[in-house]
C-alpha cells in the first residue's frame, strides 16, 4: 500500500502537466482501490463483521432462550468486573501463560541452538523433535491424564519404585499440582514448535558474523550474547507473540483434563461454558471482549519493550 | 514401473470417487427407515416384515395397542428424533416399522446425537426456529422444564400410561400442570458392593447408613491394602460435571437436606442436613476414596471397582452387565444394593434417563401422540428391557418374569429408594448453569475447601439464577 502511493507521488512529480498528472493520479487511485476491494471484503466479513457482532451482543442480553433481545448498554461490564469466576480463570490464564512460554523459549532456545549446528543425522533429529507438536492436543490431554492417574499412572509407579514418595500422589486432582501438571504438558507438545521458529531465525544469521567474531577472539558465550541473540530479535518477538497468544487462549488441554472444574478454569473455557452451555451469548461476548482486550495489552507490552531495547 | 503406475487414479479421480462412495453410502442410510415401511407389502403374510432376529432385535416388536384407533390417521408421515446410531437406532427403526405396518402411519428414524449436551442445542434450534421438521423427539430427564413451551401436553391423551410410570418422573414432566412428556427410560444410582470382601472382613448385609458405609470402607481397605496397594474402600463420580450434580443431590436428599431447589423454586441448600452430608463426603477423598476420584467420572468408577481395587461403588444400572460380563474380574462377586441414607433421610437415588415429546408445531401432532403412546407403552417398555436392557420407566416390568432375569437389581433396588429428580423444572432454561454452579460448590468442597464457606456463596447464586428463570 505504502509502495503504491510512493509511486503515485512519484508520477505526480515527474508528470509536466498538473491537469494531466491529476487524472492518471486518480486513475491510479480507483485502480488501487479496485485491486484492493476483494481483500477489504473478505476481511470486512471475516475479521470486522464478526468482532463488531461480538461487541454489540456484549451490549445486550441475547441468550439462547431469551425469544426477545434487549440492548443493556454496559450492564454486562459491570457484572463481569464483579464476577469472582472470572477473575479466578484469569489468573489461573496469566500463571499457565507465565509459566509456559518461560519453559517453551527457554527449552525451545536450546534445542534450537543445538539442532542448528553441525552432528550426523541432523535431519532425522529435526524431524522427530516435532512429534509432540504434530499429535492431536486431546489426544495428548487424554494420554497424560492415564500417566497422572493416582492409582496406575506411569508417574507414581515410577516415584514410588525409586523411594521418593510413598503413596501415589493424584497429580490432576490436587489444587497445588494441577497447574504444574498440565503445563507440563503444554510444554512438552510446544517446545518443538518455538525450536522450530527461532531454528528459521538462527539459519537466517550469515556464518561470515561468527567467523569474524571468532577471528577477533570472542568466546562462544559472548558470540550468543552479542551476535546471536540481537540477530535473533525479530524471530523472537513472533515466537513470544506467537506463544503468549496462544496460551492465553488456551481451551482443549484444559477441558479435556479438567472438563468445568473451577478452580483450574481459563477464560476460554469460561466463555464456552457461558455461550455453548448456558446459551448466555450476550454475557459470552462479554467474557470474549474481556479476552480480545487482555490480548491486546499483551501485544502492546511486547511491541513497545522490543521498540525500546531498539532504540 | 510405468506399468505399474498407470491403472492408478489422479488424486483428483480419488477424491471424487471419495465423494461418490460417501454419497452412496449416505443415501443407503437415508433410505433404510423408509424402505421398512414400503416393502412389507410384498411378503408372504405370516412372517413379520420388522423382525430379522439379530443381536440387537432378539424378539420380535410388540403389537401396537391402539392400532385401530390409530389407523384414523393412515397415510399421515411424521419424523422420530430417536436414539443415536448403532443398535438403539436399530431398535427404534423396528418399533416404528411395526408401527407403520399396524397403523398405516409412515415413521422416518432420525439419529440424533449422542451427547446429551449436543442433542440440546440441535433441539433448541428447532425450537427457537418453530420448526415442523421433527414431530416426535427423546428428551433428556432435565431438559422438559426448558422445552416446556414448544412441547405438546399429553396429559390427557397418554393419562393411562403415565398412571405406571414411576410417580416422580412424571411429576418431573409435568410443566404448569401440563405433561410436556412422557417417561420412557429411567436410569438411578444404586450401591454395588463386593460380597466376597464383606463376607471375608464379617459383615453379612450391606451398609443401610451412609455412617456404616464410611467404617465398612474403612476396614475393608486397611485389610486389603497390605497386599493391594491401589484398593479402596468406595468410589464415585466426583469430577466437576453433571455426574455430581446427581451423587451429591443423594446424599443430600438421603440425609433429609432437600434437592437443591424445591419443585416450586425454593432454594433450600443451604441447610444443616445438606451440610452435614457434604461434610461426610468430604471426609472421604484420600480417605476411604482415592484422592484422584474428584476427577473420576462412571468409566473412572467401573474401572477401579470392575479389576477388583475397590469395595463400594456408586453406580447407574449400566455397569450391573458389565460386571457381570465374561472376562470381567468380579462376575459373581457382587451384588448392588439401595444406597445408604443419613440419621434423617431415606435412600436416595438420582434419577436419570429419557422421555418422549411431542413437537407443537408438528404438522400431525394426533399422528404423533399415537406412536408415542405406542413407544412408551408397558408392551414396548418389555420389550426394550428383554432387547436392550434398558431400564424401564414403570417400576411393574421390573417383575415381569424375563426382565427379572436380565434386572434383578429393578425389584431388588428400584422399587425400595426414593427416586429423586435434579431441580430441572424449578431452573426450566436455566438448569445448565445452576447445576454448573452447584456441582463446581460440591467440586470444591471435596477439592478441601469449607463447606460452610461455600454452601451459602452457592445458595446466593442459586437464588440470583432462579429469580431469573421465570
Amino acid at each position: 500500500m505504502a509502495q503504491q502511493t510512493a509511486t503515485v507521488d512519484k508520477l505526480a512529480v515527474a508528470a509536466p502537466k498538473k491537469r494531466k498528472s491529476t487524472q492518471l493520479q486518480s486513475k491510479q487511485a480507483r485502480l488501487a482501490w479496485l485491486m484492493l476491494a476483494p481483500s477489504i471484503a473478505v476481511i470486512l466479513l471475516v475479521a470486522v463483521y464478526p468482532l463488531g457482532r461480538t461487541f454489540y451482543d456484549s451490549l445486550t442480553d441475547a441468550a439462547f432462550s431469551n425469544p426477545v433481545t434487549h440492548f443493556i448498554g454496559l450492564k454486562n461490564y459491570q457484572i463481569l468486573l464483579q464476577d469472582s469466576q472470572f477473575w479466578s480463570a484469569f489468573w489461573e490464564t496469566i500463571k499457565f501463560a507465565i509459566i509456559t512460554v518461560i519453559f517453551e523459549f527457554v527449552l525451545g532456545m536450546i534445542i534450537a541452538l543445538v539442532v542448528n549446528s553441525n552432528f550426523p543425522a541432523r535431519g532425522a533429529m529435526r524431524a522427530a523433535m516435532l512429534v509432540p507438536w504434530a499429535l492431536i492436543t486431546v489426544v495428548n490431554a487424554q494420554m497424560w491424564k492415564l500417566m497422572y492417574n493416582d492409582t496406575y499412572g506411569v508417574f507414581n509407579d515410577i516415584l514410588e519404585r525409586l523411594g521418593i514418595i510413598k503413596s501415589g500422589i493424584a497429580w490432576t486432582s490436587l489444587p497445588s499440582t494441577s497447574l504444574g501438571a498440565i503445563s507440563a504438558i503444554d510444554i512438552w507438545k510446544t517446545t518443538p514448535f518455538v525450536a522450530l521458529l527461532l531454528l528459521a531465525g538462527l539459519q537466517l544469521i550469515s556464518p561470515d558474523v561468527y567467523e569474524a567474531a571468532q577471528v577477533d577472539g570472542a568466546s562462544k558465550w559472548q558470540q550468543f550474547w552479542s551476535i546471536t541473540l540481537p540477530l535473533l530479535r525479530p524471530a523472537i518477538l513472533v515466537t513470544l507473540i506467537f506463544r503468549s497468544m496462544d496460551a492465553l487462549r488456551v481451551f482443549d488441554v484444559f477441558i479435556t483434563m479438567f472438563g468445568s472444574r473451577p478452580d483450574t478454569m481459563t477464560l476460554a473455557v469460561y466463555d464456552q461454558e457461558n455461550i455453548v452451555s448456558f446459551g448466555n451469548v450476550g454475557y459470552g461476548a462479554t467474557i470474549s471482549v474481556g479476552i480480545f482486550i487482555i490480548l491486546a495489552i499483551v501485544i502492546a507490552i511486547y511491541l513497545s519493550v522490543f521498540r525500546l531495547e531498539k532504540s | 514401473m510405468k506399468q505399474f503406475l498407470a491403472p492408478r487414479k489422479s488424486p483428483a479421480a480419488r477424491s471424487a470417487s471419495f465423494v461418490i462412495v460417501g454419497l452412496v453410502l449416505a443415501l443407503g442410510s437415508y433410505a433404510g427407515p423408509r424402505a421398512y415401511a414400503s416393502s412389507h407389502a410384498a411378503l408372504p403374510s405370516g412372517a413379520n416384515p420388522c423382525f430379522h432376529k439379530s443381536a440387537n432385535i432378539p424378539i420380535p416388536p410388540p403389537a401396537v395397542p391402539n392400532a385401530k384407533a390409530d389407523k384414523r390417521y393412515k397415510g399421515q408421515s411424521i419424523v422420530f428424533y430417536g436414539n443415536s446410531v448403532g443398535a438403539g437406532q436399530v431398535q427404534d427403526s423396528a418399533l416404528a416399522c411395526q408401527f407403520t405396518r399396524q397403523t398405516g402411519i409412515k415413521v422416518k428414524v432420525v439419529p440424533a446425537p449422542q451427547s446429551t449436551t449436543d442433542r440440546y442445542s440441535a433441539m433448541q434450534r428447532f425450537f427457537v426456529n418453530h420448526s415442523s421438521s421433527i414431530d416426535v423427539t427423546m428428551v433428556d430427564v432435565i431438559y422438559p422444564g426448558a422445552f416446556a413451551p414448544y412441547l405438546v401436553d399429553l396429559k390427557k391423551p397418554l393419562a393411562s400410561i403415565a398412571k405406571l410410570d414411576y410417580s416422580t418422573i412424571v411429576k418431573n414432566d409435568t410443566i404448569g400442570g401440563h405433561l410436556v412428556a412422557i417417561p420412557y427410560f429411567a436410569d438411578f444410582g444404586m450401591l454395588y458392593y463386593r460380597t466376597d470382601l464383606l463376607h471375608k472382613y464379617g459383615y453379612k448385609n450391606p451398609p443401610t447408613t451412609w455412617t456404616q458405609l464410611t467404617a465398612m470402607a474403612k476396614k475393608i481397605q486397611a485389610g486389603e491394602q497390605k497386599h493391594s496397594k491401589n484398593f479402596h474402600g468406595f468410589v464415585f463420580q466426583g469430577n466437576s460435571y453433571e455426574g455430581l450434580t446427581c451423587d451429591a443431590l443423594e446424599w443430600i436428599n438421603s440425609y433429609g437436606g432437600g434437592t437443591i431447589l424445591s419443585h416450586n423454586g425454593q432454594v433450600t441448600i443451604d441447610n444443616p442436613r445438606a451440610t452435614a452430608a457434604l461434610k461426610l463426603a468430604q471426609s472421604w477423598v484420600g480417605t476411604i476414596a482415592p484422592r484422584g476420584v474428584t476427577s473420576y467420572e462412571e468409566e473412572d468408577a467401573r474401572n477401579a471397582f470392575q479389576s477388583g481395587d475397590a469395595a463400594f461403588m456408586r453406580n447407574w444400572p449400566y455397569a450391573y452387565s458389565l460386571g457381570e460380563a465374561k472376562g470381567s474380574k468380579i462376575a459373581g462377586k457382587f451384588a448392588v444394593a439401595p444406597l445408604p441414607h443419613g440419621p434423617h433421610g431415606k435412600s436416595s437415588a438420582a434419577t436419570g434417563g429419557w422421555q418422549l415429546a411431542v413437537n407443537k408445531y408438528s404438522k400431525h401432532v394426533q399422528a404423533s401422540i399415537a406412536f408415542t403412546a405406542y413407544m412408551a407403552s408397558k408392551p414396548a417398555e418389555i420389550w426394550h428391557a428383554e432387547a436392550a436392557s434398558l431400564v424401564p420407566a414403570m417400576p411393574s416390568v421390573g417383575s415381569v418374569p424375563g426382565v427379572k432375569k436380565l434386572e434383578p437389581f429393578l425389584t431388588t433396588v428400584g422399587n425400595h429408594t426414593d427416586h429423586v429428580v435434579r431441580p430441572s423444572a424449578a431452573l426450566g432454561t436455566r438448569y445448565n448453569q445452576g447445576s454448573t454452579i452447584f456441582f463446581q460448590g460440591v467440586s470444591r468442597i471435596l477439592n478441601g475447601s469449607s463447606v460452610n464457606s461455600v454452601i451459602p456463596g452457592v445458595a446466593q447464586q442459586l437464588k440470583t439464577l432462579a429469580a431469573q428463570a421465570h
